[in-house]
């Protein structure tokens, strides 16, 4: 039997808001534990919340991003349960009526497009830590509790682990643009929990489902789902039945852990936060945020393709991360050819980035080193060979391009005269490669040439260089 | 007379002459809680070390810069949180609660330079209308040791009535500030929803919770809703509107005035001498130039049910907070995580908390919302529209505060729905969120009876003038309890 | 009427987190079904074309600047908590 499998994501973004969705202390991440907080995100007795407009506007501005219909009339409900990192033991959320609803993003999986709906958008806040100590007892850190989250779900349109990949992807992207979250899921500010569910084609009721948890990065979400895709099946074709519960991803080895067993569903008992108002977003509310909203990566990617003549998957790849697309787009400003830089960002610039672990920012590079070592190469002054070397200067310890050259004497020998010398000297020196090469084995040109190479320390004009040694050669 | 007659004016007279000081008030005041409380339980933390000294610093104050509240004693209930002095809402579950802020209220008391001296006893959480729901003790009425003082405010009322302060602070959920000034024949005002920050007050209903203040006269109460009122940022349900001063619309002229009376509040259950006093009170204000009518508020008969759905399932969810973890009671008994929040809940909270947290829990729960809680909510609309639509005629509605006057301690507290009943005619006003005054208006068998005005939203101010006009009137307020005879001060 | 059984307030006190005993479930039982049923005089009216109230003023965008006030001293956050370690908060271990 086959099966078809249906995902559902849950994403949770922290806002990077200065301070928190109902209390005003700070917000950001790091503190040391328990000195971020005030008697409002302790839970108090007495205390009232009072909801933080930034918040408000930053939800609605990725709910925008997201396509979502912003919801006129929105309120605040409680969620109920007993947790010791959830201090009011409820959470102040968005029950029936959330910011943003009916939204939908374009993922890009093998040159395939399709369309996956985002049922709705909601704000909250986020919880306390919790660390287990293994011991006999837990300890509870505060700092977090109250940071301004967004919850995003979406549809269960989602068929591969690859397809929930892309999906994350691009939250993460269209998220990044809007400014509203440093969506880093190493320090917690993007959060996925994956729902599963296998069917038989061609049948209409989802089968049950299993929630997926402790989802790391990106990575784990895919080889998470990929596991659990196999687990089901397996379970399924056995003639079993798939139990609702949440499970969790154990990296190490890769397979997913049964947690606990659901029973029927929690009860939250949800009811509207008699302490917060409505909040009613009127015309002018409304465009203001849309206005806010600046280029998002699919306008960016239609760009690169018309006006800069770039491939559709390298528009795609160069704008999926903004502080990369915006650094491009800095490096084709400051005078660089925007098909060079492309190369260069998605070559060099990846490899060194992906090797070292780090991103564009950690490291010395400007847009403006990058585009005079590019326009160098595009001068003829320096070989594609020799701008690596410079490349890493730059990279490392950044400056300007020309300089570099200059200073550590790399310009590209183009004069044929020196160029003449160093063929002369190596032919004298290599009468046994002339003869081979009469003999018809070419392979004795990329001998001499190297050695040529080597004695200019790569500097000489590869295209000149050729064209004399074969000249030279012909003479003998 | 003795300080312990004295009005707000009268005392700050004394203390602007010179006759008294504030530290000589504030010494007396103790000495007169130290005489009295021991029969009528009205307070639980007593703030002696920390008043006695802040007392003498302000007698240093210069005359100019004092208001009319300046130096002068007020108890304050005790949900009402109140930074390093201990504060439990009469539960087991706070005690030793040494809370790290202020109220907004208690800020404002502090700006007006009163000086508070205790924190008085009350229903735990608020949650009952006799003060036997206290886990600490129980609060006499002053006029009969052997009745209750009402509640879930029965220190603050009590507190006033025996002369122990002549200023305290309630809180009014259903009926918690009316009921008990009714039972202790004081003044005691619920003011508009929103009038008055309830950020730190410790949460029962947050849709029906109110401060205001219990005074013996009419003037006092309406000097420390002054002292109290305003918008507050940090209560996002405070109404952003002017604070008149309150004081100035008690002009003593209510001619014209056109009085609603709803039939509804004279029905089964209501006590012929609460009737007969509201009648009697109807004439006095007749006389100084009033019209009266009766009206209907036809949907009354639901206001309990639809008050014990919302405020219980409210109050399941404000004391799902009280867990142990970070203050408060602590359970001895637990091995896993869900012990130690059962045991720690369990142990702290008494019967009639968990009765409400049940029954809210139960309302809230996924198949029985829409049935209660959202029918409630609905039945809500119906109620406040009864009010809306009885302001179009009138300028202030007036019935009895209470059905009887105070019963005997033990008499129905292992009854709920009878004591539940006591609400009955305070419980619509806090439904509606319209601002309503209990003044005393009579007695029965020497008990004290209230009369309850109600008036519009934000319309404290017409509510004061037909209190003031009546108590001008009548004598009532001038009446003392047993307790007071032969008292010091 | 509703009739609510011992099994029922059980669930309930779980969601609640309260423990109760059998004895006092069987009272518990009897009271919220006492004052269920009194509750029950609401269903007299139709109020399908009603709207719920859940505040009485008609205040909507209550809303406060996002300005950040330095968190507390860890000393007052820890005053009233009665076992906490490093700084941190001590419960029970969770069981899931």
């Amino acid at each position: 039997m086959n099966f078809e499998t249906i995902i559902g994501l849950e994403v949770h973004v922290e806002l990077k808001t200065e301070s928190k969705m109902f209390s005003p202390s700070p917000a950001h991440f790091g503190a040391e534990p328990n000195t971020n907080t005030n008697v409002i995100d302790l839970g108090y007795p007495g205390v009232l919340p009072v909801v933080n407009k930034t918040a408000v506007d930053w939800a609605m501005k990725a709910a925008l991003a997201l396509n979502c219909e912003i919801t006129r009339h929105t309120k605040f409900d409680r969620k109920n349960y007993f947790y010791p990192d959830n201090p009011k033991a409820y959470q102040i959320s968005q029950f029936d009526q959330p910011i943003g609803e009916h939204g939908w993003l374009e993922i890009e999986v093998n040159g395939e497009k399709k369309r996956i709906g985002i049922t709705r958008l909601h704000m909250e806040e986020d919880a306390g830590k919790l660390t287990h100590t293994g011991n006999g007892h837990s300890l509870v850190d505060f700092n977090r509790q109250g940071t301004p989250l967004i919850e995003i779900v979406s549809e269960p349109d989602i068929r591969t682990p690859e397809e929930a990949y892309a999906y994350l992807e691009k939250i993460k992207s269209i998220i990044q643009y809007t400014g509203v979250s440093d969506v880093r899921m190493e320090e917690g500010s993007l959060r996925c929990d994956a729902n599963i569910s296998l069917r038989p084609y061609g049948r209409d009721e989802f089968g049950t489902k299993t929630e997926l948890k402790n989802l790391n990065s990106f990575n784990f979400v895919k080889k998470g789902l990929e596991h659990e895709q196999i687990r089901q099946e397996q379970v399924l074709l056995a003639g079993g039945i798939i139990e609702q519960e949440t499970r969790r991803y154990d990296e190490s080895t890769g397979k997913t852990l049964l947690m606990r067993i659901k029973e029927g569903s929690d009860d939250y008992r949800y009811f509207p936060e008699p302490d917060l108002v409505d909040i009613v977003i009127d015309d002018a509310w409304l465009e203001r945020v849309r206005a806010e909203i600046p280029e998002l990566p699919d306008a960016r990617k239609a760009r690169y393709v018309s006006e800069l003549g770039l491939s559709s998957y390298d528009a795609m790849v160069l704008t999926l991360q903004k502080p990369i697309s915006d650094f491009f787009e800095a490096t084709v400003k400051a005078g660089a050819d925007a098909k060079l830089t492309s190369n260069w960002m998605m070559g060099e610039v990846s490899a060194y980035l992906n090797a070292q672990n780090k991103e564009l920012e950690d490291t010395e590079l400007t847009p403006e080193g990058l585009a005079g070592m590019i326009k160098l190469i595009g001068e003829g002054t320096i070989s594609s060979k020799i701008a690596k070397k410079v490349f890493k200067e730059l990279i490392e310890k950044g400056g300007d391009a020309n300089k570099i050259v200059k200073a550590q004497g790399l310009v590209q020998i183009s004069d044929e005269k020196v160029l003449l010398e160093y063929v002369s000297n190596t032919l004298d020196a290599n009468p046994q490669s002339i003869e081979d090469y009469k003999n018809g084995k070419d392979r004795a040109i990329g001998f001499l040439v190297g050695q040529i190479m080597k004695a200019t320390k790569g500097q000489a004009n590869p295209p000149l260089l050729n064209k004399i040694l074969l000249e030279e050669i012909a003479k003998r | 007379m003795k300080l312990a007659d004295k009005t707000a004016s009268e005392l700050q007279e004394l203390l602007h002459s010179k006759e008294l000081t504030i530290a000589e008030l504030t010494e007396a005041t103790f000495k007169r809680i130290q005489e009295l409380d021991p029969k009528v339980d009205a307070f639980l933390a007593l703030n002696e070390e920390q008043a006695t000294k802040q007392a003498t610093e302000m007698d240093q104050t210069d005359a100019t810069e004092r208001g009319p509240l300046f130096g002068l004693p007020i108890g304050v209930k005790d949900n009402i949180v109140t930074e390093g002095l201990e504060t439990t809402a009469s539960s087991l579950i706070l005690k030793g609660f040494n809370p790290i802020y202020n109220a907004t209220v208690v800020d404002k008391l502090r700006e007006a330079g009163m000086v508070i001296v205790g924190k008085l006893n009350m229903d735990e959480f608020a949650m009952g209308s006799s003060n036997e729901n206290s886990y600490y003790k129980n609060t006499k009425n002053p006029w009969n040791l052997e009745t209750v003082p009402g509640g879930s405010s029965g220190g603050s009322a009590a507190a006033v009535a025996a002369g122990e302060v002549p200023f305290s602070l309630g809180s009014d959920t259903g009926g918690s500030i009316r009921q008990p000034a009714a039972f202790c024949g004081v003044v005691g005002m619920k003011p508009t929803y929103g009038r008055v920050s309830r950020f730190g007050l410790i949460a029962y209903a947050s849709s029906f919770d109110q401060i205001g203040p219990i005074t013996r006269t009419v003037k006092d109460n309406a000097l420390l809703l002054n002292a109290i009122s305003g918008h507050d940022e940090k209560d996002s349900t405070s109404a952003n509107v002017e604070v008149p001063d309150f004081t100035a619309a008690l002009t003593g002229d209510i001619n014209g005035l056109r009085i609603g009376v709803p039939k509804e509040y004279f029905a089964e259950g209501v006590s012929e001498a609460s009737k007969q006093a509201v009648k009697d009170a109807l004439k006095v204000l007749e006389e100084k130039g009033a019209t009266w009518e009766e009206i209907s508020l036809p949907h009354s008969k639901y206001a309990l049910s639809t008050y014990y759905i919302l405020a219980s399932s409210e109050a399941s969810s404000n004391l799902s907070r009280f867990d142990g973890i970070r203050y408060g009671y602590r359970t001895e008994k637990a091995g896993s995580l869900l012990e130690f929040y059962m045991n720690t809940r369990s142990e702290g909270f008494g019967d009639e908390v968990k009765r409400r947290i049940m029954l809210g829990t139960y309302a809230l729960s996924s198949g029985y919302y829409d049935a209660y809680y959202k029918k409630a909510q609905k039945v809500r609309t119906l109620i406040k529209q009864d009010f809306d639509k009885a302001f179009e005629n009138f300028d202030v509605i007036v019935g009895p505060t209470t059905p009887t006057p105070a019963f005997k301690i033990g008499e129905i507290i292992d009854d709920p729905l009878t004591m539940y009943a006591n609400d009955i005619l305070t419980i619509p006003v806090n439904l509606a969120g319209v601002p309503a005054i209990s003044v005393p208006c009579g007695f029965d068998n020497g008990l004290p009876l209230g009369l309850q005005i109600i008036g519009n939203y934000f319309d404290e101010e017409t509510v004061y003038r037909v209190a003031d006009a009546f108590e001008q009137a009548t004598e009532f307020h001038k009446e003392t309890p047993q307790t007071w005879e032969g008292a010091a001060q | 009427m509703a009739k609510i059984t011992k099994e029922e307030v059980i669930e309930v006190a779980h969601l609640a987190r309260l423990a109760i005993t059998d004895e006092e479930a069987v009272h518990f039982a009897d009271q919220l079904e006492a004052i269920t049923n009194a509750m029950e005089l609401l269903n007299e009216l139709d109020t399908e074309n009603v709207e719920p109230t859940t505040h009485v003023l008609p205040l909507v965008n209550v809303m406060r600047e996002d300005k950040s006030i330095e968190g507390l001293p860890r000393e007052m956050v820890m005053k009233n908590v009665k076992e906490h370690e490093g700084g941190q908060v001590r419960v029970p271990t969770i069981l899931d």
